[in-house]
């Protein structure tokens, strides 16, 4: 069975149609992928996955669970973990804090143990803490975890950005654009990341990206988006070799 | 010119670096005991001294209101301040030090709970020290404790989830309505409530009832600003929770069960200082424990990115929800302290004004932390008592530094800062 299901989904802003008859299927451990233009549709799909936007119309389930109308925290803590194109870190917090954070659907300790310091909030936040440190050693960030996130190097927010996306414990992790603004040394380092928390956690992970080099290596799968539509689908060979594909995306170059 | 700027400005850094190396090796037991032995010093020679320097009694507040009262007696208010307060706190605190550091070490080993409640313990013996000598210094010293918590209980909002609440006169008003309904409905006789229902002595049980039933009261009201905050941001929210305010203010003038604009009073006399004082802890207390956990955490998530907070399994409307019934609780309970301190309230305390005075506190002393609110609403309450004899200029003067304080720090004195008490207490180490 698969993991997460599309089935013909469609949104419109006000008459503007965004994504039309959108469908996926991501089995367990697999690596998908989302290439298109600028402005194609590819971040409202992941926003609407994520519960941040309600689909016009079609069906989303994850794990035979119906997504549509939950609140994005439900999704989230159903098991839907993802990064942001542009880096949403809370500015004021240690990099340590974020990564907790995420666990806040896991903890059950409650108001009272908030307010009165109960020795199972202590052993609760204790556990959550060691998994942080773990998250954060296997990124390679954890010599920052006291210091506040907006102090850190470019690269290195985003991988606590992703440690943070982990400590959620998803089944399905989506990452958009993981290596914007990354050099080439800093994207191969992101993309041997991405294959060790593949390996490290079972995951599937859903990517969207504008670097081939690194869609290509990585997914199994790949959709291109134009316009809203999919108009392709299939492996890197032959996405790379499709005649549509390299006219609305690709261009010749790459091909020759 | 430039050369002997630059003199200066070395000359002041050597003396902070010199301060800070001095203060980096006391631990704070020490401090207490320095100020333990000044406030003693005080309380059995302390009248003499004043009347020998010249002036009629001991100064009330640090010699500031004598300062600007008699500005002839300045140089003896300030050699009563150098010899009573300064110098034995300086004296003991360097003296005691090395024998304290062993002490507090010592105490590190024993449950947490235990070495605070010494701190507690003498701190309590300081503030009930000092405030003996006056009937004026008791009632500074029970209003600052409840400027603190009603700081630390909007703190929450203002700084801790970032909204712009203008509420906190409301939920004041209703915490101090309720508790004194409560109060004065069972155990007074009153003209509007008529007999009491319960005998006298069981009342200082009720008491801390009474708080808590004023606490819940408020946070009950505060469901009408809390539900608009799960839609609304910023300016909008404040304007809300403006409306809030002026709403209970109105609606309170306008119920006469409560004696409408004259007020109500006659509440019984239960509010002193051990009750002040161990009410402010315990609220402070459990804040700050709040804070720290990730549930309180999750108010900052909140405030620095919303839809981050949700993408990362946060409850958001929860957070808000709880954030603004948890604040406005503690300010209920204030309230309630308030009402019983002064035994009359009236709802024209509950207005602008009381807004602008907590709100400069919170932003004075620092958003975001614990320090903060203490450091800010301990400053701006003193200050507005000291600046007492100028008259029209204090709004004048606090104000300004206000002003100045957002220039140089725009997120006030001790911003962002976490309150551990572990770290508090802990034992200095010398540098070097």
């Amino acid at each position: 069975m698969s993991l997460l299901q599309i089935d013909k989904m469609t949104h419109y802003f006000g008459g503007l149609r965004a994504v039309f008859n959108y469908g996926l299927d991501i089995n367990p451990g697999q690596i998908r992928g989302l290439i298109g233009p600028n402005g194609a549709g590819k971040t409202t799909i992941f926003n609407l996955i994520t519960g941040i936007y309600q689909p016009t119309e079609g069906l989303i389930s994850l794990e035979g669970n119906k997504l549509n109308g939950r609140s994005p925290h439900e999704i989230a803590s159903m098991g839907i973990g993802r990064t942001f194109q542009n880096m949403l870190l809370w500015r004021h917090m240690t990099v340590l804090e974020h990564v907790k954070m995420a666990r806040y659907s896991k903890l059950t300790y409650g108001l009272i143990g908030a307010f009165f310091g109960t020795t199972k909030r202590h052993q609760e936040e204790t556990e959550s803490e060691d998994k942080a440190y773990y998250l954060l050693k296997m990124m390679g960030v954890d010599q920052f975890a006291d210091q506040i996130v907006v102090n850190l190097p470019y690269g290195a927010q985003r991988r606590v950005e992703m440690a943070r996306a982990l400590a959620m414990e998803p089944k399905v992790l989506f990452l958009d654009e993981p290596t914007a603004g990354m050099n080439p040394e800093e994207l191969v380092q992101m993309m041997d990341i991405i294959r060790k928390i593949h390996g490290e956690f079972d995951l599937a992970i859903f990517l969207i990206e504008h670097r081939m080099k690194v869609v290509m290596e990585l997914c199994q799968r790949i959709q291109t988006l134009v316009f809203g539509e999919v108009i392709a689908e299939g492996t890197p060979q032959e996405i790379q070799n499709e005649p549509k594909v390299i006219d609305a995306y690709l261009g010749k170059e790459l091909v020759e | 010119m430039e050369l002997s700027s630059g003199g200066i400005s070395t000359d002041k850094r050597q003396i902070s670096s010199l301060i800070r190396v001095f203060c980096a090796q006391i631990p704070l037991l020490s401090w207490l005991l320095g100020a333990l032995v000044a406030v003693a010093l005080e309380h059995f020679i302390g009248r003499d001294f004043a009347r020998t320097l010249g002036m009629r009694k001991e100064p009330m507040l640090f010699g500031f209101v004598i300062m600007l009262k008699k500005p002839m007696l300045m140089h003896s208010a300030l050699i009563y301040f150098v010899v009573i307060y300064l110098l034995p706190i300086i004296v003991i605190a360097r003296l005691s030090a090395a024998s304290v550091n062993r002490l507090a070490a010592k105490l590190l080993d024993y449950p947490l709970m235990l070495s605070g409640l010494i701190h507690l313990g003498l701190l309590y013996a300081i503030l009930h020290w000092w405030s003996e000598p006056s009937l004026y210094r008791a009632e500074v010293l029970k209003q600052t404790m409840i400027a603190v918590l009603l700081t630390l209980s909007l703190n929450l909002i203002n700084g801790y989830m970032g909204e712009f609440s203008c509420s906190h006169p409301g939920f004041m008003a209703l915490g101090a309505y309720a508790s004194s309904v409560f109060t004065v409905g069972l155990f007074t006789d009153d003209k509007l409530f008529g007999a009491a229902l319960l005998p006298q002595w069981l009342g200082p049980f009720f008491f801390p009832i009474a708080l808590i039933f004023g606490g819940l009261i408020a946070a009950i009201g505060a469901l009408a600003v809390a539900i608009p905050s799960f839609r609304t941001r910023g300016d909008y929210l404040a304007i809300i929770s403006l409306a809030f305010m002026f709403i209970v203010k109105s609606l309170i003038e306008n119920l006469e069960f409560v004696g409408g604009p004259r007020g109500l009073g006659n509440q019984p006399d239960w509010a002193n200082r051990p009750v002040v004082f161990v009410t402010v802890v315990i609220g402070i207390w459990i804040i700050n424990n709040f804070v720290r956990s990730t549930f309180g955490k999750a108010l900052n998530a909140v405030r620095d990115n919303e839809m981050a907070a949700d993408a990362m399994t946060v409850n958001t409307r929860q957070t808000k929800i709880t954030a603004f019934l948890f604040a406005a609780f503690w300010a209920g309970v204030a309230g309630g302290l308030f009402a019983h301190i002064l035994r009359y309230v009236n709802p024209g305390t509950f207005g602008i004004q009381k807004l602008a005075e907590v709100l400069a506190m919170v932003y004075f002393g620092g958003l975001n932390s614990v320090y903060g609110s203490i450091v800010g609403a301990c400053s701006i309450r003193l200050l507005s008592e000291m600046l007492m004899p100028l008259a029209l200029f204090k709004w004048i003067i606090i104000p300004l530094l206000l002003i100045l304080v957002m220039i140089y720090r725009p997120t006030g004195l001790i911003a962002f800062k976490e309150f551990d008490v572990k770290k508090l207490i802990q034992p200095r180490k010398k540098l070097n």
